[in-house]
């Protein structure tokens, strides 16, 4: 087998240093019983070429060459070159976990740039080495917050993204921790501050909205900061296109930003691997999950960057660490680091603006659904037909249209999202509107 | 190496009583076993706190250590001295690095701990 | 003697953020084939951020120079053995990264209809009756991101089972061997943790467990073979006492790679297992991550799994969201989908005979270097070992060497420490997984290698101590790090 080094005869020779004669004397301690009486029932092994075939054929019964609207946390941005050339280097794709400082200085290196880009980015102080993606984020932003204030109780706008409240569902069940949502306005597509404020009381840890939210709008993060922080809660923003950073205020009036950096270079993928992070205020950084590097010096002086603060973590700290994640999405971090260096402060900023100027041509042909004003999503009312309808259509014409938000909002039965980016074409935004029209 | 007037616990805490206040810290061994401490988490003023139980916590870079109260009350003074220095624990466990001083609420309770010469021998059998 | 390497020129590099100057660009926009909008007409003016403020501005060719320069001061399994005890780094195949790739899986959006990803499906589907018949189990969800992850969703598992028979219970009882993950897994579900005592011989202690298995534990967590590289040879009757109590049996897979083709859990009374595809199945760590940590049930369990729950309807797959016994979600989406197609390229690339031929030399690997090395360290525990084996620093502790010290000379050989300190149950651990992709010379220099040092701690401890000394980095001060964290760059 070709993954496997050894010649017969090293075998042969190991196994006699061993003073064993067969393979079969390794296992010869196991009970009985446990063993596996019978091979696996699984082909033998197959070549490269044939893996390829397979995969291939995989691919082709998926959508090819669509054109696609699809956003909803998963958005379709080009990848620059530069960052497999990065990422497929071996000692960044087949190392481990830089433990050993001294021989890992290349990843902490890295983390550490990823880190600063991240409070760049958020206007937070500290960030950490990433979490799973932006669902866990918050979830584990919101344990977080509980952790902070010492309350239990967590108040989500409904225009977090569907899937994101329901992981914090799962992870809240267990922890005595009630969840309960607030609205959004019916026109505009905001948080709706009255609730809020009514629901708001002095048990709630975390107050969580999402900016742009759910239905692509600009959320009013500054305003649910100075209610959330009237009652002792502790704000919580969550983000899942990255890129709109590029041109957005950044959510300082936060004390914990959770996000997904998917738009930064990974691809879709079906739905992951990506990144999540957090970032957060400086007094909150005790209590933040995840990995965190900081940076030092080596005994001859030199700077240097190690894992730090580690004592937060489930390897010491055990049942009281701050969460049980240690394998994070260090190589999908490194991914969007790299997109962030690539497009720099110029190209972080243009590129946004291309998002912006691509949806609101293809909204400007349209009537989208909510007045608040949006990033490079939005959502459009059918008319005549259902959305499903409308998609049915576009199929024919190799377009992906937009996501029904009847999965999610029962309200908005008649409604799909639709998502720019850069990489939406005029013709096939055209073909859109007109299916739309 | 102890100090004759202070008494010790069997997690190696030491707590001086002076009228109604003690002083509370983690003695000389402690700090040896723990080795470089590089953080020290304590209880706001005006917190209650119980004999034997958790008032905070010291770590190093890869253990972190309750504190465990030797005595019962209420903090009147935590020493902030230690969030910028908290090596201090290292170098002066039995002076400057303090960690707590408590209003006692049970002014006997001193008395059933270690003496300076009990908590040598203590220290001793458990090497 | 040190043969594995010599020392070469190392480049040195700036911060990104030292590197960049005004104006500098990496990138180049299409031109717009729609209207310009104004940022602040569109958005309000109020919303609109000024520049990012000390974000990088290079030039490609100063960022692939700096991204390269810093990858050269990384160790990898590409430059040799990793024997990271627990961790498992293995080699990982190029192939993997290819069809990860191929676009019409890399560029699948998860909402994309169920039609149009019927491809996506049938390798999830394909990897789920693969790692079915290699654990024993009935049923998986893919959905967990990482082995911890996966941790957390098996608890929840058998957390809402239990309470489905009317008592969720209080405790989970996990090893005193056990990794850190365990019981911070336990807490986020809810339960208290209660740690056993391992025996003497680091093995599961069956007497005691007979003891404590009461109406309150809701199950044991258990890893076997355990953190000392040991089979529980008692797991058949321990999983018959906790059975018998009504709790559960919850096996920790992140040493399943000395098991594939050998044993199967389910068939030595497991309930619940997580596997880490990041280990066992060769994708590749990356630094730290991604990972994935598909979560293996018996029939009994099934009802609960995460939503969606991949289902064949007639010829096509579907989603099934309907199911009112479902924990709920644990992440957004299907799971870590990239790392699902290495994982099942790994299996394809071997074939049923090919993972237990790698099964095979794993574990032939680690009893290979503990005959070989077992005349200069201490081994505390003496049974058999499999895909590992724990040495401890007794000896060397003598001359002040420490297990830490130890593992930084290996660097100057030309080496990745093994796991250090780690389980804690061994005082001075020295934790050394080869894996299976280790050949037989590449093992000889790192038996000769820590022969040498052990040789070394007796007649230059002071060497040991300071060690490394070649390596571009040399003992970085974790100590100050803490003291005063430094957590991003700033001007």
């Amino acid at each position: 087998m070709r993954y496997l080094p050894k010649s017969d005869s090293e075998r042969r020779a190991m196994m006699d240093a061993c003073g064993i004669d067969s393979p079969e004397a390794l296992f010869a301690h196991l009970p009985e019983a446990a063993r596996m009486k019978r091979p696996l029932d699984l082909a033998p092994g197959i070549s490269e070429y044939e893996i390829v075939d397979y995969f291939r054929q995989r691919a082709e019964r998926n959508a090819n060459g669509y054109a696609s609207f699809l956003g909803a946390g998963a958005y379709n941005h080009f990848r620059p070159v530069l960052v497999d050339t990065v990422v497929s280097r071996g000692e960044f794709l087949t190392s481990y976990t830089p433990y050993q400082a001294e021989i890992s200085q290349g990843i902490l290196t890295t983390i550490f740039e990823f880190q600063t880009m991240m409070c760049q980015l958020t206007g937070m102080d500290v960030a950490n080495a990433s979490m799973y993606d932006g669902s866990t984020a918050m979830a584990e932003a919101v344990l977080m917050a509980v952790r902070a204030t010492g309350k239990g109780r967590a108040l989500v706008a409904r225009s977090v993204h569907p899937e994101y409240r329901e992981v914090l569902r799962t992870y809240a069940r267990y922890q005595g921790m009630p969840v309960e949502e607030f609205g959004y306005v019916p026109e505009a597509g905001t948080i709706d501050l009255e609730d809020l404020d009514r629901k708001l009381d002095g048990l709630t840890a975390a107050v969580v909205v999402q900016s742009p939210n759910f239905f692509g709008v600009v959320d009013q993060v500054k305003t649910a900061a100075e209610i959330a922080h009237r009652r002792g809660a502790l704000l919580v923003v969550v983000f899942t296109e990255a890129v709109s950073l590029g041109v957005l205020e950044p959510p300082a009036e936060a004390d914990i930003v959770a996000g997904e950096l998917q738009s930064f270079a990974i691809s879709p993928s079906y739905g992951g691997p990506y990144a999540g992070i957090i970032a957060a205020r400086e007094r909150h950084m005790r209590q933040m999950p995840g990995r965190l590097v900081g940076q030092t010096t080596d005994s001859r002086g030199n700077r240097a960057f190690c894992l730090t603060l580690s004592t937060r973590e489930q390897h010491i700290r055990r049942e009281k660490a701050t969460s049980n994640i240690c394998t994070n999405q260090a190589l999908i971090a490194l991914m969007a680091s790299v997109f962030m260096t690539v497009y720099g402060k110029q190209g972080l900023r243009e590129l946004a603006e291309q998002n912006l100027a691509k949806a609101h041509y293809l909204a400007g042909k349209l009537k989208p659904r909510f007045c608040g004003r949006f990033f490079n999503e939005f959502a459009v009312r059918v008319e005549g037909r259902t959305p499903d309808e409308v998609n049915k259509a576009l199929l024919k014409k190799k377009i992906i249209g937009g996501l029904p938000l009847w999965r999610f909002y029962p309200e908005l039965a008649d409604c799909i999202l639709l998502c720019a980016t850069e990489m939406s074409g005029r013709a096939a935004m055209d073909s859109v509107a007109e299916a739309l029209a | 190496m102890y100090p004759e007037n202070f008494r010790y616990t069997k997690e190696h805490e030491w707590v001086l009583v002076e009228g109604d206040t003690g002083t509370v810290g983690i003695t000389d061994h402690a700090q040896e076993e723990l080795g470089d401490i590089v953080y020290v988490d304590l209880p706001k003023v005006g917190a209650h706190v119980e004999q034997g139980k958790s008032l905070g916590s010291v770590e190093s870079v890869k253990a972190v250590s309750d504190v465990y109260s030797p005595v019962s009350g209420e903090v009147t003074e935590a020493n902030q001295a230690l969030a910028d220095a908290p090596e201090t624990l290292n170098s002066d466990p039995h002076g400057a690095g303090w960690l707590v001083k408590i209003r006692l609420s049970n002014a006997g309770e001193a008395e059933s701990l270690m003496s300076a010469a009990d908590y040598e021998k203590y220290v001793g059998a458990e090497k | 003697m040190i043969t594995k390497v010599r020392n070469h020129i190392s480049q040195n590099e700036p911060l990104l953020f030292e590197r960049s100057s005004p104006g500098k660009k990496a990138y180049q926009l299409p031109e717009l084939d729609v209207p310009g909008v104004d940022a602040g007409e569109a958005l309000g003016a109020e919303n609109v951020r000024p520049e990012i403020e000390g974000f990088p501005e290079v030039s490609e060719v100063e960022a692939i120079r700096h991204y390269t320069r810093l990858s050269t001061w990384n160790y990898a399994i590409d430059y040799g053995m990793y024997p990271l005890g627990s961790c498992t780094m293995k080699y990982n195949p190029r192939i993997n990264e290819l069809v990860a790739r191929i676009e019409g899986l890399a560029w699948a959006h998860p909402y994309q209809p169920e039609a149009l990803a019927q491809g996506s499906m049938e390798v999830m589907a394909r990897l789920e009756a693969a790692l079915a018949e290699i654990t024993g189990m009935d049923a998986l969800t893919l959905q967990p991101a990482a082995g911890a992850h996966g941790e957390l969703t098996g608890i929840l598992l058998i957390r809402a089972l239990l309470e489905k028979r009317g008592n969720p219970r209080k405790k989970i009882l996990i090893p005193d061997s056990a990794h850190g993950t365990n019981p911070a897994s336990a807490a986020i579900a809810g339960y208290a943790v209660e740690n056993v005592k391992s025996t003497e011989t680091g093995l599961l202690d069956v007497s005691a467990l007979e003891r404590i298995v009461d109406e309150d534990v809701a199950a044991l967590m258990v890893t076997n073979p355990n953190t000392l590289g040991v089979f529980e040879e008692n797991i058949i009757p321990v999983a018959e006492i906790l059975h018998a109590k009504g709790a559960l049996l919850y096996m920790d897979g992140a040493n399943m790679n000395a098991l594939v083709g050998i044993a199967r859990p389910g068939d030595f009374g497991v309930d619940v297992l997580h596997l880490n595809l990041h280990k066992t199945f060769s994708t590749p760590h990356g630094g730290g991550g991604p990972g994935a940590g598909p979560v293996a049930v018996k029939k009994v369990l099934e009802p609960f799994l995460p939503i969606p729950r991949l289902k064949r309807s007639g010829k096509k797959l579907t989603f099934d969201y309907k199911r009112k016994d479902s924990i709920g979600r644990v992440r957004a989406f299907y799971g870590n989908f990239g790392v699902l197609v290495r994982a099942l390229a790994y299996i394809l690339a071997h074939g049923g005979p090919g993972l237990r031929n790698a099964t095979v030399d794993a574990v032939l690997n680690a009893v290979y270097i503990r005959k070989q090395l077992e005349p200069y360290f201490d081994l505390p525990y003496g049974s058999p070992n499999m895909h590992e084996v724990v040495f401890s620093d007794e000896r060397q502790a003598k001359n002040g060497v420490r297990t830490g010290d130890i593992a930084k000379r290996l660097i100057d050989y030309g080496f990745h420490p093994y796991t250090v300190s780690f389980p804690l149950i061994v005082h001075g651990a020295l934790m050394i997984e080869p894996t299976e992709t280790e050949g037989k010379r590449e093992l000889d220099q790192f038996i000769e290698a820590m022969i040498s040092i052990a040789k070394e701690a007796e007649s230059d401890p002071q060497l040991v101590k300071t060690a490394p000394h070649n390596a571009r980095t040399s003992r970085v001060d974790e100590v100050g790090a803490a003291r005063k964290p430094v957590v991003r760059w700033k001007p």
